[in-house]
């Protein structure tokens, strides 16, 4: 399993290739990409994201290693990045290997609802108007009631 | 023991992170003792139900003994993925 925090830039399909590479005999490949995403009235300058250095390495690895005794995959692989980033940029990806599709897409969706709201990230948002801390929000704590 | 802040958090108090001597003897009694401290604690832990910790890096209720702890963390709800 790998976890990764970094503040660069990664290319996913770089990143989705070696993983899928290094795992023959896993029939089965789920990615999520977590993408920056503008407000609808296109003002979203910049979003900053800070951590909680050590934390946030330890609290994801705990998360995986949870996914990887409850599904029955091969491998699991998180890289979140932190520091400032512009609409359009990638934020974190999220990729499980299984031998079947079923383990590959359940564990891929819980790593992900754990990530939202058990993960220690904060993000800011600073538009043309403002600079607001993101809310967290009340649907992805429900979220993990049904894991 | 060192205590972290984070977020609008780190912003409220103004710091980081800073050294401290305490004889609090749970998190609890943590906050009180800081929010004593300025206004601007105060202000920043006026309501916990918006304020999440961790003690040496694990999530943990404001009830928890403090204990052997080295690392104590103050922060809003996580926005992580």
């Amino acid at each position: 399993m790998g976890v990764i925090i970094q503040k660069s830039a990664f290319d996913v399909g770089d990143q989705i290739n070696a993983f899928s590479q290094n795992h023959t005999k896993m029939g089965a490949i789920a990615t999520f990409t977590g993408i920056v995403r503008d407000n609808d009235n296109e003002t979203l300058k910049a979003m900053e994201i800070e951590h909680y250095p050590g934390m946030a390495e330890k609290a994801i690895s705990e998360i995986v290693q949870t996914a990887m005794k409850r599904w029955s995959l091969g491998d699991a692989l998180v890289i979140h990045r932190h520091g400032t980033l512009e609409p359009g940029e990638v934020i974190m990806m999220v990729a499980t290997a299984a031998i079947h599709r079923k383990d590959a897409f359940e564990a891929a969706e819980f790593l992900m609802d754990y990530l939202k709201s058990r993960a220690p990230f904060w993000k800011k948002e600073i538009t043309k108007e403002a600079v607001t801390w993101v809310p967290s929000k009340q649907n992805d704590e429900d979220a993990l009631d049904r894991w | 023991m060192r205590v972290l802040y984070f977020a609008w958090l780190r912003e409220r108090i103004g710091v980081p992170v800073e050294d401290i001597e305490t004889s609090a003897e749970t998190i609890e009694d943590l906050v009180l003792e800081l929010s004593n401290r300025t206004p601007r604690y105060k202000a920043a832990f006026s309501d916990l139900s918006a304020v999440r910790c961790a003690l040496d890096q694990n999530l943990v209720s404001f009830d928890t003994p403090l204990g052997d702890a080295r690392e104590v963390a103050f922060f809003p709800p996580m926005t992580g993925g």
